[in-house]
């Protein structure tokens, strides 16, 4: 008989679109409506984020989870820790459970370092004993010695998420939440969280993985569900799932109301400006990515990139990083993004994902990942990831001078 | 009442951290420091005595130490209340990013409001007690009330702010309500007056839950007497009440406030 530490048995839940009452005046019209019309099945603003899912994850495993925009991700996960509660449907979770959700949620900006970690410490469920014996261990991973003794909002971006992260990794929990936080910092320091997280796994701690990054997904989870508009869609081995979710494509997905702002749509074609999915190596991709404010946003960058189909990542840039700068919308207010790209690329079927980025605070907004596949042909029989336009110059035998 | 003992039990470090924060962030980068928390007592106080001095005049009365001593003792807890409601009314929707994130009980969010408020009374009842010390002012028997009148105000307003907190999480009115009200509040709360200076309509100014413990606080230190019997019991029943209902209503509200706030 298995060990199952996490188990979820027909979780459903139900949400209301748009505002609740937020004061009475709304309020009590509504309680007075309600009692009139009874409080049975699903209301004219109500919808299921979250519809009969079942799933176990045993001691020990890697569990993924992966799903476009607004299949219930997020909800899910919030119900795991115990933020939000089922409509119906029964949850089971045994010892400590930890989220890694948002790192550094709880940090006041004006205490210390040290105060934080104690503060976030306690928050995350250590008692100040456990933080004393550890304190010494978090400081060091982090990276953070010499600032200890400075409130975190005379931190960069990076040492907070650094600072966060590293609390939250020594929290020593039975079962860990990851919700895409190893998108922190700089490459060195997501490099060592990624490391930190294979040895938690290793330390038989059982996991259950939320990313975007299907390729991280495959690598450190061997079993996965794919949930799509609430409902499992798939469960079982991460190759069958992730292809599974690249079969679905770019399907249209329903940004939930609580993105501020959200990719809207995703367009690629070709340099004459017709939509295009086929291309010549060598020829240019025109990739528009088309932004909606929901809520007035600023500071807003967009995140392109290209996975192959073993989803490595091939290429990715930014409108940041290609130094444009950021923009800000109002509510309502749509804008569009646009890259020419040259597809010196091997024959292969490519996917095109985008993210909407705030640098600053490292915030995504959206993410839309696969927003597009393409296919590249090349006349010429060339492997790997890069065409490097091979030109064949010289193929001759060279005269050997014989020794006398 | 029990999930408060269990939150007490095993999230005291929460609580102690949560307290520690809120104190920590409220003297961060003020030039006064702690000191503030003789200050705002010492500025209600001073207010209460412009107010005594007025009456005095008017009934033609001499006022003496005592008097001064008794609106102090009255205007210090009810700066603890006021600041502890109003505290604590706002403390879920001000963490509310802790909320919808990490899970743990919510109630430890007002009770480190009233918690971290408990401290500034108490730095500023330390001098109270200095003065009483070097005062003419005899310290009696009846002294000993003291600290049961502080036990009934405390669990009423730990009581009301978990009440408070819960109900501002679903409807902003609430603190637009509380603030009206806590303005308003020292002009029919005894604290610069007595309520038997209004005769037959007191029990009307009695029947505020904080007023029979104020007025107790009065009679027990610059008074010499012991407290009212039946509105000291009249409080303790709303203690008793609002320290039982309080945890009680939080706890089956608990599970719709991260979506609802």
């Amino acid at each position: 008989m298995a060990d199952v530490v996490l188990e979820a048995k027909g979780l459903s839940k139900k949400f209301k679109k748009g505002e609740s009452h937020r004061s009475l005046r709304d309020f009590i019209p509504a309680l007075a409506k309600r009692a009139a019309k009874g409080n049975l099945g699903l209301g004219k603003e109500e919808f299921w984020a979250l519809k009969d899912v079942t799933f176990q994850v045993e001691r020990g495993e890697a569990f993924g989870v992966i799903g476009h925009n607004g299949a219930g991700k997020s909800t899910m996960l919030k119900h795991l820790c115990g933020i939000l509660f089922p409509t119906s449907g029964e949850l089971k979770v045994k010892g400590r459970l930890s989220a890694l959700i948002e790192v550094g949620a709880g940090f006041h900006p004006d205490l210390t370092g040290r105060e934080n970690i104690y503060l976030n410490g306690t928050i995350l469920g250590m008692s100040r004993a456990e933080i004393d014996k550890k304190f010494d261990a978090i400081v060091a991973f982090s990276e953070l010695e010499d600032f200890l003794d400075t409130p975190v909002k005379r931190f960069s971006s990076g040492m907070y998420a650094r600072l966060g992260f590293a609390v939250a990794a020594h929290v020593d929990p039975d079962v860990l939440i990851v919700d895409e936080v190893l998108s922190v910092g700089d490459f060195l320091f997501q490099r060592k969280s990624v490391e930190k997280m294979r040895q938690v796994m290793k330390s038989g701690t059982t996991v259950v993985f939320v990313s975007h990054n299907l390729r991280a997904i495959a690598d450190l989870c061997p079993r996965s569900m794919l949930l799509e508009h609430g409902q499992v869609a798939a469960i079982g081995a991460s190759g069958t799932v992730i292809k599974a979710y690249m079969e679905r494509g770019a399907a249209d997905s329903t940004p939930d109301e609580s993105k501020d702002a959200y990719i809207s749509k995703v367009t690629l074609r070709d340099i004459k400006g017709a939509e295009q999915v086929q291309f010549e190596s060598g020829d240019t991709l025109r990739a528009e990515v088309e932004i909606t404010a929901r809520r007035p946003t600023t500071k807003l960058a967009v995140v392109i990139e290209a996975r192959d189909e073993e989803l490595y990542d091939v290429f990715n840039t930014s409108t940041q990083r290609l130094d444009h700068p950021s923009f800000n919308l109002d509510a309502g207010e749509k804008f569009i993004v646009a890259f020419d790209l040259k597809l010196h690329l091997v024959p292969g079927t490519y996917h095109f994902g985008c993210y909407l980025y705030r640098y600053d605070i490292q915030k995504n907004y959206d993410t839309r990942v696969p927003a597009g596949t393409f296919y590249v042909r090349a006349n010429i029989d060339v492997r790997g990831v890069a065409n490097l336009e091979p030109r064949l110059v010289r193929h001759e035998m060279l005269r050997s001078e014989k020794v006398g | 009442m029990f999930s408060l003992f269990r939150i007490l039990r095993r999230h005291h470090d929460l609580l102690y951290m949560l307290t520690l924060r809120d104190i920590r962030v409220k003297y961060k980068q003020s030039v006064m420091g702690f000191f503030w928390a003789i200050l705002m007592p010492l500025i209600i106080t001073s207010a209460g005595v412009i107010v005594k001095v007025g009456l005095a005049k008017v009934s033609g009365r001499p006022v003496n130490l005592g008097d001064v001593l008794g609106v102090a003792v009255k205007a210090l807890p009810w700066a603890f209340v006021v600041s502890s409601i109003r505290f604590a009314t706002a403390c879920l929707t001000a963490n509310a990013n802790l909320v919808t994130k990490i899970a743990f009980p919510r109630a430890v969010f007002p009770l480190a409001a009233v918690l971290s408020q408990l401290i500034d009374f108490s730095v500023a009842a330390i001098v109270i007690v200095l003065v009483f010390a070097f005062s003419p002012v005899p310290v009696t028997v009846s002294f000993l009330w003291v600290p049961v009148l502080m036990v009934i105000l405390i669990a009423q307003i730990c009581g009301m702010a978990l009440l408070l907190s819960a109900a501002n999480l679903f409807f902003r009115d609430v603190k637009y309500i509380v603030e009206v009200f806590l303005t308003f509040a020292i002009f029919f709360t005894p604290v610069f007056y007595e309520a038997s200076m209004f005769g037959k309509w007191a029990p009307l100014l009695l029947a505020n839950p904080v007023a029979p413990v104020l007025e107790g606080l009065g009679a027990v230190t610059v008074g010499h007497r012991a407290p009212d019997p039946f509105w000291t019991l009249y409080a303790a029943g709303w203690a008793v009440a609002l320290i039982l209902g309080g945890p009680a209503i939080f706890q089956r509200l608990e599970p719709k406030f991260a979506e609802s706030v």
